[in-house]
């Protein structure tokens, strides 16, 4: 009997004490995403630095360890510098922008009227549709020939055929054209993201203020703002991190074009190390944004926690 | 007097405010439907007015869409992707956020947060040795290669977004069932999963959109035309050497902007909620 009983019994009961310990089971429950995210994005992010400091190209893939040397070759190439700059002017531009944007239009949803849900849904439309297909119906609409803008201003008589603009082909007016495209296509981000924080505010709070004398500027910058910013941080935060590494926007529309006027990060990284093959130098590039990944990242943590006192 | 004739000056003040952002927000979308169904001739002739149809709509561009290029491949391709990355988020971030949320002292959240903090990690500094990775795989130049990265994001956001709702789910029933002698992972098949179905669509949308809407791996990883997601396919194929097929780019942005614009709108508040980790409470 019991030679039958044991070999049944046993397999069971590892069983059981496998999933009956808490501790077990959670890391059995949490080690495959954790395992996944380890093996394609630390991995990955390891081996960016790593090329950064080789010198390894499509055409001479021999990792050969060089330091910081594709560093200097980069930021001695005022190209480069350039590109630097666009993105900071890229980046805070939109985001500046974008936030303005979205602060008066989240003034104007926080009132009930008719047809505010249908409203919302169709303000909410640029940052739900894909930025890439967005991109290319901006690139329609600042077409060099058939651009509407162009249209309705040679229509008005503000403009004549001869002298209007060439959105995409002036430089100044590209960037000008990129950095509209981000802060429209983040501006009904922060406004979801103001309402979200404005309606989190207790009501009791707001009415205590006010019994206590609070006008409506004080509630809104001593008692609505502080409290609100948290939420806006962590708004402004994604919208910094996908603004500072995009590519989509300047790939479609501008190609970093003209003459380099609205090259990016990301897209001098993709240039060199994707079409030409020059991997070192493009790892180099796109590692330039981390440290201001590093930056928010450490803010992120900050109000994270903060939230959770 | 005054005061009404203020007050109505306020009132027509605030919807002229309103319409001047539906206007900004849905213009270009007006203008994609638009330039779908209009004819060439019409799109193409500075003298007529661009803002609506000169001559009646047309189902050309299409037509043209679906015949001449290869967008029902592109779409049925984006689906297989969207499936599989779906699957795969699924089988991994369920456990993963449900363990997240039932671990005992900080360990939980901090293991969290760093999980989520990878979904900040972005794909212009991955994918150069990304691809030297699916080069590696065999997968170059293929939708797969797709299939395995896309988890890196949409794995990270919905264990976060899981380990959210899963904290909310009271305990109490898990342990009642394990009294009743159901083993802990019992309790989180049998109770946990079924009571959070609400929560698994919404990581099944989320998951699906993401895909949908990535553009930089798929322009890193893909170059044949056969292999192309729709959104990597409209944005490059639909352009031969300089010229733009204008019509036939709007008709095709449409088809993959609508179905993502709905679901998302839908689900935005979620979303909202997920990436902001439950700072409103």
């Amino acid at each position: 009997m019991a030679v039958i009983a044991e070999p049944i019994a046993k397999p069971v009961s590892r069983f059981n004490f496998f999933l009956d310990r808490r501790e077990v089971l959670e890391m059995f429950l949490v080690a495959p995403a954790i395992i996944y995210v380890l093996l394609l994005v630390g991995l990955p992010l390891l081996l960016a630095v790593y090329y950064s400091l080789s010198n390894y190209t499509v055409y001479d893939p021999t990792w050969k360890f060089v330091g910081l040397r594709n560093f200097f070759d980069i930021v001695q190439n005022p190209t480069f510098i350039q590109t630097l700059v666009n993105t900071f002017i890229f980046t805070f531009g939109s985001q500046l922008l974008g936030l303005v944007l979205g602060k008066f239009g989240a003034f104007l949803l926080l009132r009930p009227f008719p047809g505010r849900k249908i409203v919302r849904a169709l303000i909410v439309l640029p940052f739900v549709i894909p930025v890439a297909l967005a991109t290319i119906a901006w690139r329609w609409l600042f077409d060099s020939l058939y651009s509407v803008f162009n249209w309705t201003l040679i229509a008005l008589h503000i403009l004549d055929r001869a002298d209007a603009p060439n959105w995409l082909g002036t430089p100044w007016l590209a960037m000008l054209c990129v950095i509209i495209i981000n802060a429209w296509r983040f501006f009904p981000f922060a406004i979801v993201i103001f309402l979200a924080g404005i309606t989190a505010v207790p009501q009791d709070v707001i009415d205590a203020a006010t019994v206590d004398g609070a006008g409506f500027w004080r509630r809104n910058y001593q008692i609505i703002l502080p409290m609100i910013l948290p939420i806006m941080a962590i708004g402004l935060i994604f919208g910094i991190v996908f603004t500072f590494t995009d590519l989509s926007i300047v790939f479609l529309l501008t190609q970093g074009g003209p003459v380099g006027a609205t090259s990016v990060l990301a897209f001098a990284g993709f240039k060199t190390g994707i079409e030409s093959g020059d991997v070192a130098h493009g790892a180099a590039m796109s590692l330039f944004m981390l440290p201001v990944l590093l930056i928010v990242v450490v803010f992120m943590l900050r109000f994270i926690r903060r939230r959770e006192i | 007097m005054n005061r009404i004739l203020a007050r109505s000056l306020w009132e027509f003040a605030f919807f002229l405010g309103v319409a001047f952002f539906v206007v900004l927000a849905a213009f270009p979308f007006y203008w994609m439907v638009i330039t779908a169904f209009k004819e060439n001739s019409d799109l193409y002739d500075v003298s007529n007015i661009p803002f609506w149809f000169n001559e009646w709509p047309t189902l050309e561009h299409l037509k043209y869409l679906f015949e001449e290029t290869l967008f029902a491949r592109w779409l049925w391709n984006s689906l297989v992707i969207g499936v599989c990355v779906t699957a795969i988020t699924l089988v991994t971030a369920v456990p993963a956020g449900y363990a997240l949320a039932r671990m005992k002292s900080r360990k939980g959240e901090t293991l969290g947060i760093t999980i989520f903090l990878t979904y900040l990690v972005p794909p212009t500094l991955l994918f150069l040795p990304l691809s030297r990775i699916i080069a590696e795989l065999g997968l170059q130049n293929s939708m797969w290669s797709l299939v395995l990265v896309y988890p890196t994001f949409t794995i990270p956001f919905c264990s976060w977004l899981l380990m959210g709702f899963f904290k909310a789910l009271p305990v109490e029933i898990e342990e009642a069932a394990v009294v009743d002698g159901c083993s802990l992972f019992g309790a989180f098949i049998k109770m946990a999963i079924p009571l959070s179905v609400p929560a698994i669509l919404t990581v099944v949308i989320f998951t699906f959109t993401l895909t949908l809407q990535e553009f930089v791996y798929a322009l890193t990883f893909v170059s044949s035309s056969d292999q192309k997601t729709i959104t990597l396919g409209v944005t490059t194929d639909l352009v031969r050497g300089d010229v733009f097929f204008w019509g036939e780019l709007m008709a095709g942005a449409l088809i993959a902007a609508v179905p993502v614009a709905i679901a998302y709108n839908l689900f935005l508040d979620r979303f909202i909620a997920g990436i902001t980790g439950g700072a409103v409470k």
